[in-house]
This record gives structure tokens, C-alpha cells and sequence, in this order.
């Protein structure tokens, strides 16, 4: 039943895309949403991430995109004045938000209860002593461990249970600061680290189990105490990998029923003792040789698991979760998929799932690639079969990591002692290894003892190593070719394979019948009749799919899994897309592989296909489905990618066609088309050689910019000062195979300005300009966004309005385009077009009131701007100042350089949006959790050519409280411009130097500009890595610097002005 | 060697590809599937499958290859097994053998390689139906014979024990009469671990020799085939009902309680057949998952007016537990002692425990 007493819940959402905490949120938070609405309640939302669909105006009935800070979210519960707090949908940050609102008092105070799960039960289940009580209590075993708050009871602890020890932080995401300790002195260092990192400064010192099997539980429980688990896991990857970094298959593959149902009944336990209204993920260590067993930890809350686990079964937990958390029984909460049973039922899967991590290793070249209990995937993907291996497969060819099979000619190539030295590496690489080390003969046995992975899952990577034998040995007949499709085997390796062409192997497929279906995804093993159409493709079973459709029918590609660059972003305009494709009458088909996204839930799209973005995938649905247009310009490079597959089946491609695309990205296209519309452009040329880039960086001179053509995120851009450079970035470019040429551009230091145009073919519609307060050179992506433009004139305002409109009409783009401009002494350049959607819609969309992605998607359908009611040319502006500011993960890739630069290395973002640009900027800062107190202390250390814009900035900084350190050149500067600094050493100078200092005290902020090249070891990458570690808040851009100094100048008072994005 | 081609028949005249497996050969049988993604061993050992083919609808079994202590009866029970993929390569500490290897040993003929998905959405849409399996479909006519002469004849009589048997010898708790109608092992282990001694009867034991050895208690096992077919036994219990024997009931025997009194039982279209499914218990407000296995069900019109209905299965409604009121009798339609499956409802035993010491308090 019910709780009538409920009628008004604030739902705390997770903040920016960080590693650890990513889309999952926002497909939870927003089924969760959407699942309080249809019961009466009215939901209030604060989120600080402007890139998601729950941010929406339509998903809740008030929206605050805002810090996720307890002043803030104290003031939403003053203003709005809810009865209860939905914490379980924002992950650790929603939970850690929560229990800080209930141990300050403000939960008492203002008369607001949490649903779904009370402070006590997080206690119990966060905090790692109480955690071990209840379980001690309840009988359920432990793994031997004590909390710790000083590193000399960790070392202590640790010599009475033996090394190796893990070393968890109490209260952070995704395992930050965590880590294994094989003796004394690494103890010490992660010791060190975690205590720091954690928020109540307690690590957990516990006996390594690593080696054990993995598993996990998604549990439910109701108030009324009746429990169902969704569906159990398996990790690939023994225990010392953290879960989000492993391979993981659903259900469980290698445990019999015994050790099922006895972590069932464990985890049905676990709920119960913790008194959990919602949903819950446990770990389980299993012992491989015996029924032993471990908890290993409990998240009382949805979490990437559980996003994980509805995608896995159609099981919708999140939306299960907010009815339970309002005190319906899962008894009463019908199941969406059959319409016809109830929630109280356990998924029966009749194929299996593989989930596999995607890492940003592409992005942070120097960082260390080794895995193990600090999570450092940004993204994953899920595919589905009904054989193991085919889920494997597909969901390697889902990565976009030019992998189409296991096997990988440079491991292969290896000897068998190197194999074998490489099993020995936990990293991204390893499932290949095991591949390649099985493919040359090394026995499982010798495989398994290095890697503990279980003999069930080498067997399975052996029948893929063997089926790449046979093919090899030039066999194909029709069995073996069924037998190759069924096991996930692309058309293209089965050619390579036995020599033939791709288009052969399809042949004989045709021939022998050989043809791809698709089954339903159902709940329940097709016991009951399914309504939701979910769909994974299989080989030799039957097809159940009905593509006939009375009403246009268009599909819509997605944009895969979440990496830097490519993000989060793309997701909010695929479910956009398709929910304006809908209005318009349209039946909508979308094909997307990434289980944490919105665009995935079944019920966005008309027909949902859960497939790899790659051309074989996607010609099986369009030679099925043959839909009457295809929409390419919302899911990334991964969408644009499949344009030649789609025009080759003769798909028509809605909105700016194909041609025009390549024209604007094929470097001597565009030069033309620029040069028709008279519209300058930094000078470049294109190279594919090191000694042709050094030619061109000549020619033009230094400072140049160093790119690929064709990619997204700025994926190896880098500003080349020096041949040093050039010959550096060249080497790391041309590390994969370039199909397109390199792009060598004269680098003008200016300002940097974004537009997003919605163009129907004839006119344009501006939301908004935006200007990035970090000048040229960073890239947009890790740029803080200032809407409006506040610092450029009339004229060069109407220029790239101007500018905009000439582009539009050359490219005859229709639907979205965003286009990069650079203004220098007041002429405006041109960077780049990209005529598609760009990660600054979501936020442009909602800080200016226009629904971007609807209106393109209608202009793509033939409507008229000029009908649609927004107006043409740049839209008048909303009254608000919206900033954008990024959001990194620094802290989870140990070894990654943190100064910004061209290529792209944010994970999220977040907004601040308010009347004030001083409050704006703020909140920005605030929300992306860099604070700067009054009477901080401040560390400033920059390259020469910064010492007179540093002085600048803080000689207009008259009336302030802050300590000033600075290094000898540094402060020499500023001593000289009349500012006061206390001195400090370098990193690599005389104690007392930055490294003690940071160990020591606490500082609030370092000012660190970096020098040129990717170098490790000079003294700035060590600065900032420290800087890092010791959770210190580190800038590298003069112009961040000056805007976290400008946002000072708000005076502190107790009320923060709010703005409900629902009525903008 | 290759593997031969083989055929599941319908009796609606379809057919399903796979290759020949375990102890192949022509078998007909009722075809029936099974949701569970684990326990494919206590469900091969189960009696209550007797003269049934059964279709698993996971796709990957004999995962975690064969142990032996997980057996649920000493021997495989369904006469044919329909697979998807059958692992052959399984992995699993205690396992002594591949799934198939038991399969020949015990003669239990199967195919793999079947599209089992669209063999359970047929017999959803069109109920429980009979078939075959085969390596010859040149002759249509011949097949469909075959199906239509296949009767399930003495089930019961054919899965129960021949000699009473013992187990949990020495426990001091209540004593126990089981009478084995096919009864799960598990049956008889979750009593003896509660303490309790256990007799197990054939199933043609008479109530005069139930009530002559003086239990505490009464337990009905589950078992095979229509219980409208068991009519002795129904007079036994009936008997045993009218002697206040404390009794609790499981499946077959729920189905044979009711019948006892005066009670109706119906053919499911397709049954429950599986390890999730959500059991309502009426008066408590709770509901829990359960390991089912049936094709028959007691209607709940009909039964005596002494008899409540306290559980009902969520999904469909139908009877899923029966108490009868004045007397120490209560029974269930679903597997409480799990095996595969949840074990929620293990509580059951204890709530028939301590009504025997209540009974023997009075």
C-alpha cells in the first residue's frame, strides 16, 4: 500500500560523470522519476549535471541544476519543503549527501525524512566496523579485517593476518584510494592515501582473497520484508579486480545450485539485517574450492550493478525501487515487461550477458594500465547471446577498439615464456593475453594457476581460439560456418580466417541459410508473453521480430559506451531524438550497447536493438527492418562511423547528408567551401609524415597545432612549440594507422567561442554563444563555457552569426551543427564544423528553454524553423548566466597527466546557473568540488611567460585573506608586481618544499602552469600528480585562475539565489 | 565423431532440429520446460519428472558438470532431455563428470542444439503437449502414431520405493511417516536435519500400517503424473485425515490431499515449472519466491468448507497452499525443501514441527 503521508520527495542526483559514478545514475534516477510521477507524487530534482534526460523539465515537476552541496540542497528543502529525500538514486554521492544533511541536524529541523532506507541502515552498511558487526551478527562471514585510522595500526594489523592485504577507504566511490599492499612499505603509501581519501578518515585493512570467484547479487526488499534477487553475476576476473573494471557475465555460469542458492539466501539476509526498502548490490568472494565464502560489500542503493542487472534481464530496479521507497509491496508493482505478473518474481534469462569495461588508457598514454581495486573505467558495454562466447565477441566488437576478435597478431607473435610473463599483468590487455597464450599452447593449467581465472571461462576463450584454428586450417563447411556465426564470429575474420572476401562469406551464408534473428529480451525465458520489444541478435534460432510498421519508421544509432570525449551527452540527444521522432508520429528503432544509458530502457524507443555500433550489426537490423531513413548526427563518431554502411544498403540518411559531412571534415573540402564564404581560418596543412609536419611547422611557425582529422574529443590534439614536440606527437598519432591525414594548424593564442545552430536547410536558429574562459589551445571539452558570451563586441557577435549562416547553407546542413571559432583582435576564425550534435546541447538546451534536439530532429523531417515558434538566428537571451565547468577523474588513473591541453581529459561536467555571473561561476566551481575558502592557502608556480598575467590577476585581487606561497621565480614576480608571497621550494628543491608542505598543511588551491611536452619527469607533472593524490585542487590555465579569483568576490552569505530549470 | 541429426516432434506435427546426445534413441514422452538457470541435476533426479521430457530453457547447461550428493533420487527420472548447448567442458569444485556422461549412464537419451526459446513459446501458446524424439522424420504418419499411442501408466508406482526405509535414524525429534509418491530426497534431509526421524513408505503402504508403526507426523511427498489417477492412495489419506494425523503435504501430495476431500484438481495449460516463482501467503501479507514443479493443480472451488486457501501464487492466482481447519493438516503446492531453488519457504518444516509438539501438548 502506499504511504499517503508521502506527497512531495526531493531526489538527489549523482552529479558529474566521474569514474565510478556515471550514465547508470541517470537512467535510474530517471526511470525512478518518471516511476514517482505515475503514483501522484510530486518530485523535486537537484542534480548538478546538465548533461542528463532527468534533468529534464519534463521528468520532474522542479528541477535545480545546482551544487550537490548541503547549504544548496538545505536551501532547496527550505524552499520547496518536501516530506521525504529519495537518497538511493544518486550513488555514493546521493547516499554521503544524505547521511551529512542527517548527522547536521537539517533533516530534524525541517521536518524531512529519507525514504527507501534510513541513516542507519547506510551506517550499517557503509561504514566498515558497523558493517562487519551486522554482518558478524547476522552470521554471515566476513573476510578477516579491522578499520584503521592511523597508518600504524594498518601496519600492525596487517603483520597478525599476513601480507598481502586490501586496503578499502571507508566512504568513497568507486574505491578511491584503495589498493593491495604486498608488504610493509606499499602498506604504508596506500595506507596513507585511503585515510586521507575517505570521508570519515577510516580504511579497512582486510586478508587478500584475490584469486576467489566474484559474484554478485542484485537484491530487492519491500516494506512489508519480502525479498527477490534480480539476477546473480560472475566476474570473469577473479577477486583483486574491482567489478567495474571486470569482465562480468549474467547470470552466473560456474556455480552449481548449492553455492547459488546459499549466496541467494546470503544476500536475502544481507537486505533484511540492513533493512533496505529498495534495491541492494552485494559481493560475495566465493572460495573456487569449497563453499567458503565472503561478503565483500554491500551498496544499499542502485548503483552501476544494478543498471547493469535491469539491461541483463529487463528487470527495471530503479523504477521498482521509488514504488517500494513509497511503501508498495513488490506484490503489487506489475512487471512492465509482461504486463500480466508481478515484480515479486526472480528473472529467467534464456541467453547470457557479458558486460566488458571500456578505459580512457587511449586518453592518458602515461598512465598506468594495471587493474586492480581502484575502478578506472569510464564506460562500459553489454551484449547478449545465448552462447558465452558470442557475448564475448560481441561485446568486444561493441568496445570500437578496431578488436574484431581475440586474437591479436603482436601477442601472438610473442614466445611462450613472454606469454607467459604477460599473464602475469592484471591490466586492460589480459583477455587477449589468455587468447593469445591458449592459441600458442600454453595449457590451462599453466593459465589458471597464473591468472586463478576459472577453467569454465578459458574453456569458452579455447572454443573461440579453436574455432579460429579450424577456420584458419580452411575449413567451412555449412556446420562449421553455422557453428563460427553462432559463437559470435564476424563475417569479416571468418574471410580473413580462410582467405576469401567478406562478401563471399555472406554469400555462402545466404546460401546455407545461415541468417541472423533476433529474440526477446522477456524476464522470464518466454514463459509469458513479452510486451516490450528488446531484441539481441543469435544465429540458428527463430526470428522474433515483426518488422511491418503502417507509419514511417526511422532508426536511430547510439553512441556506445561512455569515454572521455564522447559521453553522456550524446545519450541525452539519442533519447531526445527518438522522443521527438515519436511526436512526429514516426516509429522509432534504436540500436545502442551501453547498459547505463536512458537510450537503453526499453521503453524509449518503439523497438530497442542491444547490438555492437559496427557495420555487421547494424546491415542484420537494416536489411530486417529496412527503415524508411536512419538519423547518424546524435550518437558521436560511433553513429557517423556507420554513414558509408547505411548509404551502402541504401538507407536514407535524415538530415545533412553524408557528402556534406566529409566535406567538412575532409581538410581540402572545407578550405574551399571557407574560401567560397570568405571566411578565415587559421593557417595549416596536412601531413601524414614527421619530416612533412616538421615542413608545415615551419612554414607556418611555432606554435602549432598537431591533430588527426576525423576524430572526436580532439583525440590526440597537441600544441606543438618545438621539433621535440612535433616528432613526439607524431609518434604517438601514427601508433594506430591513420586513414586520414594529420592536421598541422597555426595556433592563435585567442578567444575561443562555441555555437550549437539548428538549420532546416534554410535558416538557422542560435540557442546561445558560448565563450570558454580558458583561451584556444584547451580543449572545448575541458573549457569552463560562459553563456552568454559576456566579453565579445556587437560586431564580432554578429559575425559568427554571420558566419554560422554562411556555413549552414554551404554544408546544406539540416539539423544540428556546432561550429568552434577562435577571435583574435576582434576578427573571428574559424576551427572546425562539425554539422552534428555536440556535448554543449543538453546544457544549451536547458539554460536557454529550446529544445535543440526536438526542433533538428523535426527540421530532418522537413519542418521549417520559421514554423517550429523559437524564431531564426540567435535567440534572445534567457536572463541567466549558465556556466559549464568540467569535471575530471584524476584521482582513479594513477600516472595520467592532469594539466589541460588540446586533447580532451574531463569525465563529466557540471553547471552553475544563476541571474549573478560572479554567483554562476561559484556554483560551477562549487559543484565541481573546488572550493576555495576565504583564507585559504595558495600555491602558484607558472612557466615564465605566465609571470605577468599571474601578477595581473592577483594584484587586482586587492582586499584578500588568502596565503600566497609561491616558488622563487614565481614570487620573485610577484614581489616585483607588489604582490605578497611566502616562499616555498620546487618539488624538486630543498625541504621544505611543495611536497611537505602539501603533506603537511592544508591547501586549498595550486596555480600550475605546465611547460611544453608530455615528459614525466619534470617537476610540474610531479606537482600535479602530487597535487592529486594529496586531493588538493589543482589549476592549469591562467584563465580558470582568474575565474575561481573572480567568483570570490561573492559575498558569503547564507542564502543561495535558486533557479527551477522547470521554469525557465 | 559427428553427432547425428535428431528431432523433437510435437503432436501438433512441429519440429525441432538438434544433434542426437547422451543415450539417444526414439523416445516419446509429455513435453514440458523447466526456467531454472541452475539445479539441472536435482531436476534430472527429480521423480516427479517421470515420463516427462523436459526443456530447459537456459541456454548452457552441464555448466558445472555432475555431483553426485546433489542427486535428488538415485537415478535420472525424465525420459528424454531437451538442450540447447550441453557444456562439455564444465568447471566446478566438486564436479566428478560431464553432464553427458551421467546422461548415457543412466540411459536418458537427449538434443542439444535445439532452439529451446521457440519449443517453450509453442508449448505456452498451445499448453503442455506430447512428442517425441527421433532420428528419422522420413515418415511423418509413423511419428505422430507414436505420439498418439504414448500413455503415462502407474507413474507413481514406478518412482516410489519398494521397502520402508529409515532415515535420520536415532533423532530424538517427532517421528516422521514420509509417504513417497516420488518423493525429493531433500524431503527427507531438511525433516531429519530439524531432528526429526524419518520412515519413508512405498506409496502403496495402507493407513492401518501408517497408523500401526505410531508416528508424530504425517508427510506427503510430491510425486509424478495426475493425481486423480493415484485413487488408493487417495483412500488411504483420506483415512489418515480422519485419524488426526498431523500432516503436512508437498505438491502431489497437496493435490492428493485435496482429492481426499472431496476436492477437485485440474491439468495446467502448461504448468509451473521452475525456481521463481512468487507465492502469496495470504494471512501473513508476504510473499516469497519458490522452486514449482507441476502440471495439475487443486481448484480452489470445490474444496471442503473447512478448507482455507492461505497461499496463492502471484502471477496467476491459482492454489498454491491449503489449510485444513479443525484438523493438524496444512499443504502446499510448491517445493518448500528447494532443491533447486530458494530456499524461503525451508521455514515450513519448522511450522510443521511445531505443530506436532502442539498436537502432542494436547
Amino acid at each position: 500500500m502506499i504511504d499517503k503521508s508521502i506527497k512531495k520527495v526531493l531526489v538527489i542526483g549523482s552529479g558529474p560523470i566521474i569514474i565510478g559514478q556515471a550514465a547508470e545514475f541517470d537512467y535510474a534516477g530517471t526511470q525512478a522519476c518518471r516511476s514517482l510521477h505515475e503514483e501522484g507524487v510530486e518530485v523535486v530534482l537537484v542534480n548538478s549535471n546538465p548533461a542528463t534526460i532527468m534533468t529534464d523539465k519534463d521528468i520532474a515537476d522542479k528541477v535545480y541544476i545546482e551544487p550537490l552541496t548541503v547549504p544548496t540542497v538545505r536551501r532547496v528543502l527550505e524552499v520547496e519543503r518536501p516530506d521525504s529525500i529519495l537518497p538511493t538514486l544518486g550513488g555514493q554521492t546521493g547516499l554521503n549527501l544524505a547521511m551529512e544533511l542527517e548527522e547536521k541536524g537539517v533533516l530534524k529541523e525541517l521536518g524531512v525524512r529519507l525514504i527507501g532506507i534510513n541513516a542507519d541502515a547506510i551506517k550499517k552498511a557503509e561504514d566498515r566496523q558497523a558493517f562487519k558487526d551486522t554482518m558478524l551478527a547476522i552470521g554471515e562471514p566476513c573476510v578477516a579485517s579491522k578499520v584503521v585510522e592511523t597508518v600504524e595500526d594498518a601496519v600492525e594489523f596487517s603483520a597478525s593476518i599476513g601480507y598481502p592485504v586490501i586496503v578499502r577507504p571507508a566512504y568513497t566511490l568507486g574505491g578511491t584510494g584503495g589498493g593491495i599492499a604486498d608488504n610493509e612499505e606499499e602498506l604504508r603509501e596506500i595506507a596513507h592515501n585511503g585515510i586521507r581519501l575517505s570521508r570519515v578518515g577510516q580504511v579497512l585493512i582486510e586478508r587478500c582473497i584475490a584469486g576467489w570467484k566474484e559474484i554478485e547479487y542484485e537484491v530487492m526488499r519491500d516494506s512489508k520484508g519480502n525479498c527477490i534477487t534480480v539476477c546473480n553475476m560472475e566476474n570473469l576476473d577473479p577477486v583483486g579486480v574491482h567489478t567495474g573494471d571486470s569482465i562480468v557475465v549474467a547470470p552466473s555460469q560456474s556455480l552449481s545450485d548449492k553455492d547459488y542458492q546459499m549466496l541467494r539466501s546470503s544476500a536475502l539476509n544481507i537486505i533484511s539485517a540492513l533493512g533496505i526498502q529498495g534495491g541492494c548490490n552485494v559481493q560475495f568472494a566465493l572460495n573456487p574450492d569449497s563453499f567458503e565464502y565472503a561478503v565483500i560489500e554491500v551498496n544499499p542503493r542502485v548503483s552501476r550493478s544494478s543498471a547493469l542487472a535491469s539491461k541483463a534481464t529487463g528487470y527495471p530496479i530503479a523504477r521498482v525501487a521509488a514504488k517500494i521507497a513509497l511503501g508498495l509491496g513488490l506484490d503489487e508493482i506489475p512487471n512492465a515487461v509482461t504486463g500480466k505478473t508481478f515484480a515479486s518474481f526472480e528473472p529467467a534469462l534464456d541467453y547470457c550477458v557479458v558486460k566488458f569495461p571500456k578505459w580512457p588508457f587511449d586518453k592518458f598514454v602515461t598512465a598506468k594500465r594495471t587493474l586492480g581495486t581502484q575502478m578506472k573505467a569510464t564506460g562500459e558495454v553489454m551484449a547478449i547471446s545465448r552462447s558465452f562466447e558470442a557475448a564475448l565477441l560481441k561485446a568486444v566488437h561493441s568496445l570500437e577498439e578496431h578488436r574484431e576478435s581475440l586474437m591479436v597478431p603482436a601477442l601472438l607473435e610473442k614466445g611462450e615464456e613472454e606469454l607467459k610473463a604477460l599473464l602475469h599483468n592484471i591490466d586492460n590487455e589480459r583477455l587477449y593475453v589468455v587468447a593469445a597464450a591458449i592459441y600458442n599452447g600454453i595449457s590451462l593449467e599453466t593459465i589458471h594457476a597464473i591468472t586463478k581465472i576459472d577453467y569454465w571461462f578459458l574453456y569458452k576463450i579455447r572454443s573461440i581460439t579453436d574455432m579460429e584454428k579450424k577456420l584458419r586450417s580452411g575449413v567451412c563447411d555449412q556446420e562449421t560456418l553455422l557453428r563460427a556465426k553462432q559463437m559470435g564470429f564476424l563475417d569479416s575474420v571468418i574471410a580473413k580466417d580462410i582467405g576469401i572476401t567478406p562478401a563471399a562469406v555472406k554469400n555462402m551464408r545466404r546460401m546455407w541459410g545461415i541468417q541472423p534473428s533476433f529474440s526477446i529480451v522477456d524476464t522470464c525465458a518466454a514463459e509469458f508473453r513479452a510486451q516490450t520489444p528488446y531484441y539481441y541478435s543469435d544465429y540458428g534460432v527463430e526470428n522474433e521480430v515483426d518488422p511491418s510498421c503502417d507509419r514511417k519508421k526511422v532508426l536511430v544509432l547510439g553512441s556506445g559506451p561512455i569515454r572521455i570525449g564522447q559521453g553522456i551527452e550524446f545519450d541525452y540527444c539519442s533519447v531526445h531524438c527518438v522522443w521527438a521522432l515519436k511526436q512526429a508520429g514516426c516509429e522509432t528503432v534504436i540500436v545502442n550497447n551501453n547498459p547505463e544509458t536512458v537510450s537503453t530502457d526499453f521503453d524509449v524507443a518503439d523497438k530497442l536493438y542491444f547490438e555492437p555500433l559496427t557495420p555487421e550489426y547494424v546491415t542484420n537490423i537494416v536489411e530486417l527492418e529496412k527503415p524508411d531513413g536512419a538519423i547518424v548526427q546524435f550518437g558521436g563518431q560511433t553513429a557517423i562511423k556507420l554513414t558509408e554502411t547505411l548509404n551502402n544498403l541504401g538507407v536514407h540518411i535524415l538530415g545533412t547528408d553524408a557528402d556534406h559531412v566529409d566535406a567538412a571534415e575532409d581538410r581540402e573540402r572545407f578550405d574551399e567551401i571557407l574560401e567560397q564564404c570568405a571566411i578565415p581560418r587559421p593557417k595549416g596543412q596536412t601531413v601524414f609524415t614527421e619530416e612533412e609536419a616538421l615542413a608545415a611547422a615551419h612554414m607556418l611557425g611555432y606554435p602549432v597545432l598537431v591533430r588527426p582529422s576525423y576524430v572526436l574529443g580532439g583525440q590526440g590534439m597537441q600544441i606543438a612549440a618545438s621539433d621535440a614536440d612535433i616528432c613526439e606527437f607524431m609518434a604517438i598519432i601514427n601508433r594506430t594507422v591513420q586513414d586520414h591525414p594529420v592536421l598541422v594548424d597555426k595556433y592563435l593564442m585567442g578567444q575561443e567561442v562555441e555555437v550549437d545552430a539548428i538549420c532546416d536547410g534554410h535558416d538557422i536558429l542560435i540557442p546561445g554563444i558560448m565563450e570558454h574562459i580558458d583561451r584556444a589551445g584547451i580543449h572545448s571539452g575541458d573549457s569552463i563555457s560562459v553563456y552568454p558570451a559576456i566579453s565579445l563586441s556587437q560586431k564580432v557577435q554578429d559575425t559568427i552569426v554571420d558566419y554560422t549562416r554562411r556555413l549552414a547553407s554551404a554544408l546544406q546542413v539540416v539539423g544540428m551543427m556546432n561550429i568552434q571559432f577562435i577571435v583574435y583582435n576582434e576578427t573571428v576564425y574559424i576551427i572546425e564544423v562539425n554539422p552534428r550534435s555536440s556535448r554543449t546541447v543538453p546544457y544549451i538546451s536547458k539554460v536557454t528553454g529550446i529544445p535543440a534536439i526536438a526542433l533538428a530532429t523535426r527540421a530532418m523531417l522537413g519542418e521549417r524553423l520559421a514554423d517550429m515558434g523559437y524564431g531564426t538566428g540567435l535567440y534572445r537571451h534567457s536572463g541567466y548566466y549558465a556556466i559549464k565547468m568540467p569535471v575530471f577523474s584524476f584521482e582513479k588513473i594513477l600516472g595520467a597527466d592532469t594539466s589541460l591541453g588540446p586533447e580532451m581529459k574531463s569525465t563529466g561536467e557540471v553547471l552553475g546557473i544563476s541571474k549573478s555571473y560572479d554567483e554562476a561561476l561559484l556554483k560551477a566551481f562549487d559543484g565541481a568540488g573546488v572550493h576555495l575558502p576565504k583564507d585559504g592557502k595558495i600555491i602558484v608556480t607558472v612557466r615564465d611567460k605566465d609571470k605577468a598575467e599571474i601578477c595581473e590577476i592577483f594584484k587586482n585581487m586587492k582586499d584578500m585573506q588568502f596565503r600566497l606561497y609561491a616558488t622563487p621565480g614565481t614570487r620573485k614576480a610577484l614581489l616585483e608586481a607588489g604582490v605578497q608571497a611566502e616562499p616555498v621550494n620546487k618539488i624538486s628543491g630543498e625541504s621544505p618544499n611543495i611536497h611537505d608542505m602539501l603533506a603537511a598543511e592544508d591547501v586549498s588551491l595550486i596555480i600550475n602552469t605546465p611547460t611544453h611536452g608530455r615528459l614525466e619527469n619534470r617537476d610540474g607533472f610531479k606537482l600535479r600528480r602530487l597535487a592529486v593524490e594529496a586531493g588538493c585542487s589543482c589549476l592549469t590555465s591562467l584563465d580558470a585562475a582568474k575565474a575561481i579569483m573572480e567568483s570570490t568576490r561573492i559575498v558569503e552569505s547564507d542564502t543561495v539565489n535558486l533557479t527551477d530549470i522547470a521554469t525557465l | 565423431m559427428k553427432p547425428l541429426r535428431a528431432y523433437l516432434v510435437l503432436e501438433d506435427g512441429s519440429i525441432y532440429e538438434g544433434e542426437a546426445r547422451g543415450a539417444f534413441r526414439e523416445m516419446a514422452c509429455e513435453v514440458v520446460f523447466n526456467t531454472s538457470m541452475t539445479g539441472y541435476l536435482e531436476i534430472l533426479t527429480d521423480p516427479s519428472y517421470a515420463g516427462q521430457g523436459v526443456v530447459m530453457t537456459y541456454p548452457m547447461i552441464g555448466n558445472y558438470g555432475v555431483s553426485r550428493e546433489d542427486f535428488e533420487s538415485i537415478r535420472l527420472q525424465p525420459c528424454a532431455f531437451f538442450l540447447h548447448e550441453l557444456c562439455d567442458t564444465p568447471s566446478n569444485f566438486r564436479s566428478t563428470a560431464s553432464l553427458e556422461s551421467v546422461l548415457k549412464e543412466f540411459d536418458i537419451p537427449c538434443i542439444a542444439g535445439l532452439d529451446t526459446r521457440a519449443i517453450v513459446k509453442k508449448l505456452r501458446e498451445s499448453g503442455t503437449m506430447r512428442g517425441m524424439m527421433t532420428g528419422d522424420i522420413s515418415n511423418m504418419k509413423r511419428c505422430m502414431d507414436i505420439i498418439r499411442d504414448f500413455r503415462q501408466i502407474d507413474l507413481v508406482e514406478s518412482v516410489s520405493i519398494r521397502e520402508p526405509e529409515v532415515v535420520g535414524k536415532g533423532n530424538t525429534g517427532p517421528r516422521i511417516a514420509l509417504m513417497d509418491f516420488g518423493v525429493k530426497r531433500n524431503i527427507a534431509r531438511s525433516l531429519a536435519s530439524r531432528g526429526c526421524e524419518v520412515t519413508i513408505y512405498p506409496c502403496f503402504a495402507t493407513a492401518e500400517q501408517i497408523i500401526a508403526a505410531k508416528p508424530d507426523g504425517l508427510m506427503l511427498s510430491n510425486g509424478p503424473g495426475d493425481p486423480k489417477d493415484c485413487t488408493g492412495i487417495i483412500r488411504e489419506i483420506a483415512k489418515l485425515y480422519d485419524y488426526g494425523m498431523p500432516t503436512f503435504a508437498i505438491c502431489l501430495g497437496h493435490q492428493l490431499m485435496a482429492l481426499s476431500q472431496g476436492g477437485d484438481t485440474e491439468h495446467m495449460k502448461y504448468g509451473h515449472r521452475g525456481a521463481n516463482h512468487p507465492v502469496k501467503f495470504l494471512e501473513e501479507d508476504r510473499s516469497y519466491i519458490s522452486s514449482q514443479n507441476h502440471g495439475y493443480m487443486v481448484k480452489a472451488e470445490g474444496l471442503p468448507k473447512n478448507a482455507e486457501v492461505n497461499c496463492i501464487n502471484v502471477n496467476d492466482g491459482t492454489v498454491e497452499g491449503v489449510v485444513y481447519h479443525g484438523k493438524p493438516v496444512f499443504t502446499v503446492q510448491f517445493h518448500p525443501e528447494a532443491s533447486p531453488g530458494p530456499h524461503d519457504t525451508s521455514f515450513l518444516f519448522d511450522k510443521f514441527i511445531r505443530m506436532i509438539e502442539k498436537e502432542e501438548l494436547q
